[in-house]
């Protein structure tokens, strides 16, 4: 898990977790019945990709 | 004078709100709950485990001996487990046509979850107790 190949697998491991996780939370909103419109829609989708990138930097610089 | 039905399905049927398998909503909640209650847990998992890079044997041991891990552990083995069983139910109920494959795609998943969260609970039990 030290080697490059093992860290890479890692952090796109917490990628995939932390994408999961925040486009979860989005899915929790429709169900509330909240941001249904296009344009929202459309706000949120890339949105969610951000935050999982952020995180999973975060998390990465965290482990450092 | 009878108001004219629009379709086959009683109105009694539809006021109950069920299905043709009369169940559903118990799937749909459980789902819902074991995702609010991964929400927390999953930032913690994630973050343990890349905390763990480069870590010895030794210091994974460490961290499973402390019994907060050792619990939130458990937590997440069964919310990601139980969460990924009704997940893949549904993929597998929508995407996979042939009935037989379906069911035994369905059987594969539930079980191989099952046997998943049970040996993953019982290592961290005889790690936390050891």
């Amino acid at each position: 898990m030290n080697s490059i190949v093992g860290k890479a697998a890692l952090t796109a491991w917490a990628l995939s977790i932390y994408y999961h996780l925040f486009n979860g939370i989005r899915h929790l909103l429709w169900d509330s019945g909240r941001g249904f419109e296009v344009s929202t829609i459309n706000k949120t989708g890339p949105l969610v990709i951000a935050l999982a990138v952020i995180a999973t930097t975060l998390t990465v610089l965290a482990a450092i | 004078m009878k108001k004219k039905q629009n379709s086959i399905r009683t109105p009694l049927a539809k006021a109950k709100g069920k299905g043709s398998a009369h169940e559903g909503l118990h799937h749909w909640v459980l789902q819902r709950i074991t995702a609010i209650a991964l929400i927390p847990l999953s930032v913690w998992f994630v973050y343990s485990v890349v905390n763990l890079l480069g870590a010895e044997y030794a210091d994974a041991v460490t961290f499973l001996k402390n019994p907060l891990n050792a619990l939130l552990m458990a937590f997440v083995i069964i919310a990601g487990c139980w969460h990924s069983a009704l997940g893949l139910q549904v993929i597998i109920e929508d995407y996979i046509t042939c009935k037989c494959f379906k069911i035994f795609a369905l059987l594969k998943v539930k079980l191989g979850l099952f046997v998943l969260a049970a040996a993953s609970v019982l290592s961290i039990v005889k790690i936390a107790l050891a």
